[in-house]
């Protein structure tokens, strides 16, 4: 039985969230009302031509520093001509050789094992309109009755990015797309809303007996919504091309559609063409120039990006899921940080904030700028919790108390009594008389058998009402009973 | 008063301002010429009595506020039907636009009202700019107005039509590979090609982007600068367009000739070109040497290619510039059954002519892939060489001359059969669209048939206003007063 390797290069498109269309003052925020936003230019009215927007230059740009790309100083618009009816022009205007950004790498890491994602290019594009096919063939083109076109989406800028063949995996997959998304919402240039469409993923799966170099036929999976769909469309085509190979078949180049419902993919196109897009350069537009100047302007605007801030977290003594979690999130990122610098201990900090906050915020459908929470509170908390003042499960009641609003931690825990003793003398006094109402445990002990201890140690808490601090209670038990 | 119509932009303005007559009755002189010319010629596609009379009464009224929007104010004027207009029916002269009222004005357009411009309507033209003859117009070809049995010449052939007879008193056309010079030649009135990005194609219906300039026709070179002016500078609606201060066209007119280097284009000025045409072009080039000119003869080998690679380009362009009529959001659509690309294509197939389709599939061809170094490729690297040559003429010679076309007007039908011998027409004029640099046909004089002909000056990119300066100067040498039969008020139609 041969081994097989999987052989994944992803396209990923994202929507710009640009205040305009690419090429034309149309908003790209629009309603349901179909063909509203729209003009001469993102109609293809005759006579009507494209003029770059230069936010959506300075977001893409923004894309190709954060993946570690060459960023064109002279790159080259080029139509790409195909003809469909959600396609104004009849072409697209895309980049083909000078891109704006080339040559970039994404690490990804899968169960702790890291991968570089070689990144070929990032190009601007425009975005196509909307068919609605319908009629009796269940929104399907060829069976169709009628069909409906929007163009409110058309001309919305597109930038499309196309990694090397350098993933081997459905989860390398996931965790490639998983960063990008990351990536493109700490840069704020989209919403990258899966299942809204406004960041999709192609994926180009063949295979190969392992140890072999040869690329074998690739195929082309689209319709892909969610994370967890791409790695169940990988699974299902990596598994459908060897089966077809060991039945001594051959892998058709095709595009192939994923169906969420059935979990299968299945062939698009019938026909086996190969597209000629006749790619020229658009003669509408001029070379566009990214001075280095321009370069280092966005690039001073760009903000830390995930990996970065994971790693900081990290380092300030969280675990790698909790680091995540909390890099996900810009408003924890902060309080972590502040409290942290306040004096706080990383990792009960980053507890607090991946569990108790998160779920309280969840439940209550708000955000930490609805709440009362500081990290100047995390740092007092944090500073009981620390000085044997307030037990780890006082601490989280208190925490939920701050967030309700009730007051400081100090307040609450003084006004709901949960403060811990950890006065000596009393301490002391509680421990001598458990220890003179039980000799026999004492005995034991000193005849070193310790199972008693735990024992001596729950009926000082109880004597305390559960207020002392365990430390302390401990020490002072094993300095009386010499152990 | 049906003189009126024969005054030149000049003095038409100023009588306007004297109060001699009113824009009201400079648009009945022109209307009144067209009542009889149309019948002959076909010139116009639309007359938009109704708009340009509104037109001209708010001209003359600002005019009467004391409002001076300048030497366009209140002048009728008439546009190459590939001229967006908001509201008037604009076709391209294609069936597949028939009926199409653009909701916008391109820049030129809007740029010619704001100027207090009268728009008389919209001319006839090959379909989509495509032809030198205007015989491939949808709707019918146009005439030559020295001989009804000749073309005007083409694409914008209406255009030249309606400023030879009078039925204009300016109007622009549209240039990509001579469509407004040749013309102007066949038709003996001045026609000029502007720098490409000097005006805003903004609202052109786009033929091959690369290449297409709007400009315009008139009767004199101080009216061919007057209508350059209000059209003129940047625009941000085209990316294309020239963020430059536009050169002063009108402000050499009257400087002569002494001094300036003049280059005689050699590969133009022989086999192939028409010898009364060759001989017309060396006696107004010794006119200009008597007049204090050097001239001096320069070859500039590129030029022999430059047909070859302008027939690779614009078609390849015009392929994905006319993908976007398919029926689907405005247009001719089939009534055929079937899918929506069943009814893409063949509304395409029905509402494009025979030469569009043979551009269309040239074009497809030349960007394929296999064929894409061979053709489209190879065009580019000529159409760098043509800029080189152009280039390094201009490092020595203020400007080059030649004639704007290789015959005369010829006879409705002749060359309708042989494409190849229809695009030989542009063999002159062609270079300067590739190099994208401005040229100007002037008339210096009538054939042994009496057909006019034409003398282009080609500048250096940017170079109007030297361009003009020899242009009026020819004006003043060759003292061209020919008119044709048509243009006067003695004419009856059929
Ligand atoms: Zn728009």
């Amino acid at each position: 039985m041969t081994d097989w390797e999987a052989v994944i290069g992803i396209e990923t498109h994202v929507e710009l969230s640009t205040n305009s269309k690419m090429f034309c003052s149309c908003p790209t925020e629009f309603g349901d009302e179909p063909n509203t936003a729209v003009c001469p230019v993102c109609l293809a009215l005759p006579g009507a031509l494209p003029v770059p927007n230069e936010k959506a230059i300075e977001g893409i740009v923004k894309i190709g520093l954060a993946l570690d790309c060459e960023i064109n100083e002279r790159s080259l618009f080029y139509r790409k001509n195909y003809f469909y009816p959600d396609l104004p022009k009849n072409y697209q205007i895309s980049q083909y050789t000078y891109p704006v950004c080339e040559h970039g790498s994404l690490d990804v890491d899968v169960d702790g094992e890291p991968t570089v994602v070689g990144i070929t290019r990032v190009h601007m594009e425009e975005d196509t309109g909307k068919s609605s096919h319908i009629g009796d063939g269940g929104g399907r083109i060829q069976d169709a009755d009628h069909t409906l076109l929007d163009f409110n989406r058309a001309g919305v800028p597109l930038v499309e990015i196309v990694t090397e063949p350098d993933i081997t995996s459905p989860e390398q997959a996931r965790a490639y797309a998983a960063e990008l998304q990351r990536i493109v919402l700490a840069l704020g240039v989209s919403d990258a809303r899966l299942e809204a469409g406004s960041m999709r993923f192609d994926a180009n799966i063949s295979v190969r007996p392992v140890g072999t170099t040869e690329l074998g036929t690739r195929t082309e999976t689209k319709n892909v919504n969610s994370l967890r769909s791409l790695q169940r469309a990988l699974a299902f085509e990596i598994d459908r091309q060897i089966r077809v190979l060991e039945e001594g078949g051959r892998i058709v180049q095709e595009t192939r559609h994923w169906n969420e419902d059935t979990g299968v993919t299945t062939s698009m196109r019938t026909k086996e063409e190969s597209e000629d897009y006749r790619y020229f350069q658009d003669p509408d537009l001029l070379p566009l120039e990214v001075t280095k100047e321009w370069q280092d302007e966005i690039r001073a605007t760009i903000p830390e990006l995930p990996a970065k801030r994971r790693r900081g977290f990290l380092d300030a003594g969280v675990d790698v899921e909790t680091a995540g979690v909390l890099a996900d999130d810009d408003d924890l990122s902060r309080l972590f940080r502040d409290a942290v610098a306040g004096g706080a201990t990383g990792r009960t900090v980053g507890i607090w904030l991946t569990g108790e906050v998160i779920a309280y915020l969840r439940r209550q459908e708000i955000t930490i700028a609805d709440t009362s929470l500081t990290s100047g509170h995390l740092v007092e908390l944090g500073s009981m919790v620390d000085g044997g003042d307030l037990s780890s499960s006082a601490a989280k009641e208190v925490l939920l108390a701050v967030l309700e609003g009730e007051g400081t931690p100090g307040e609450i825990a003084d006004a709901r009594d949960l403060l811990q003793v950890s006065d000596t003398g009393a301490i002391e006094e509680a421990v001598d008389a458990v220890l003179a109402a039980n000799a026999d445990a004492v005995d034991k002990i000193k005849s070193g058998d310790m199972k008693p201890f735990g024992f001596l140690v729950g009926q000082v808490m109880r004597h305390m009402g559960g207020k002392a601090d365990p430390k302390v209670v401990r020490s002072v038990l094993e300095q009386r009973t010499g152990s | 008063m049906s003189d009126l119509a024969n005054l030149s932009i000049t003095d038409a303005a100023s009588g306007l301002r004297a109060g001699e007559f009113t824009s009201v009755d400079l648009l009945d002189a022109v209307t009144e010429r067209a009542a009889v010319t149309e019948a002959h010629l076909h010139a116009y596609l639309t007359l938009d009595k109704d708009g340009a009379r509104l037109a001209a009464e708010e001209a003359d009224a600002s005019l009467a506020r004391g409002v001076d929007l300048g030497p366009l104010h209140g002048i009728p004027i008439a546009l190459k039907d590939n001229m967006c207009t908001l509201g008037l029916e604009t076709t391209a002269g294609s069936q597949i636009l028939t009926g199409w009222k653009p909701p916008y004005d391109g820049t030129a357009v809007a740029r010619l009202r704001s100027s207090g411009a009268v728009i008389t309507g919209k001319t006839n033209l090959d379909e989509f700019a495509m032809g030198s003859s205007t015989e491939n117009s949808a709707y019918g070809e146009s005439r030559n107005p020295w001989d009804t049995d000749r073309v005007p010449g083409g694409s914008s052939g209406g255009s030249a039509v309606t400023t030879a007879v009078g039925s204009s008193f300016g109007s622009f056309g549209s240039d990509t590979g001579g469509s407004i010079r040749q013309p102007a030649a066949l038709c003996g009135i001045v026609g000029m090609k502007p720098t490409y990005g000097i005006v805003s194609r903004y609202g052109l219906i786009a033929f091959a982007s690369s290449l297409d300039q709007i400009g315009p026709f008139a009767r004199s070179v101080a009216d061919s600068a007057t209508l350059l002016g209000a059209i003129a500078g940047w625009d941000r609606f085209d990316a294309t367009s020239i963020n430059a201060p536009v050169p002063n066209f009108a402000g050499s007119l009257d400087a002569g000739v002494v001094g300036l280097k003049i280059g005689i284009v050699t590969e133009l000025i022989g086999e192939g070109i028409d010898p009364q045409i060759i001989a017309a072009t060396r006696a107004t080039a010794d006119k200009l040497a008597d007049a204090g000119a050097e001239i001096i003869e320069v070859s500039m080998p590129s030029t022999e290619y430059a047909l070859s690679a302008y027939y690779l380009i614009a078609p390849a362009e015009c392929s994905a510039n006319l993908a976007r009529f398919d029926g689907v959001r405005y247009g001719h659509r089939s009534s055929v059954e079937g899918t929506t690309e069943d009814m893409m294509a063949h509304s395409r197939a029905e509402g494009f002519g025979p030469e569009v389709i043979r551009r269309i599939l040239l074009g497809t061809y030349a960007l394929s892939a296999g064929y894409y170094d061979a053709f489209y490729g190879q065009a580019q690297k000529v159409r760098t060489l043509v800029r080189r040559d152009f280039a390094s003429a201009y490092e020595t010679l203020d400007v080059l001359i030649s004639p704007t076309t290789p015959t005369t007007a010829f006879p409705i039908g002749d060359k309708t059969a042989d494409p190849i011998a229809m695009y030989y027409s542009d063999v002159c004029t062609i270079p300067s669209n590739l190099a994208g640099d401005p040229a100007i046909s002037v008339p210096v004089g009538l054939d042994e048939g009496g057909l006019p002909i034409g003398f282009q000056i080609m500048a250096p990119s940017l170079g109007e206003e030297v361009m003009y300066r020899v242009a009026a100067e020819v004006e003043r040498l060759v003292d061209f007063t020919a008119r044709p039969a048509l243009a006067t008020s003695e004419v009856t139609a059929p």
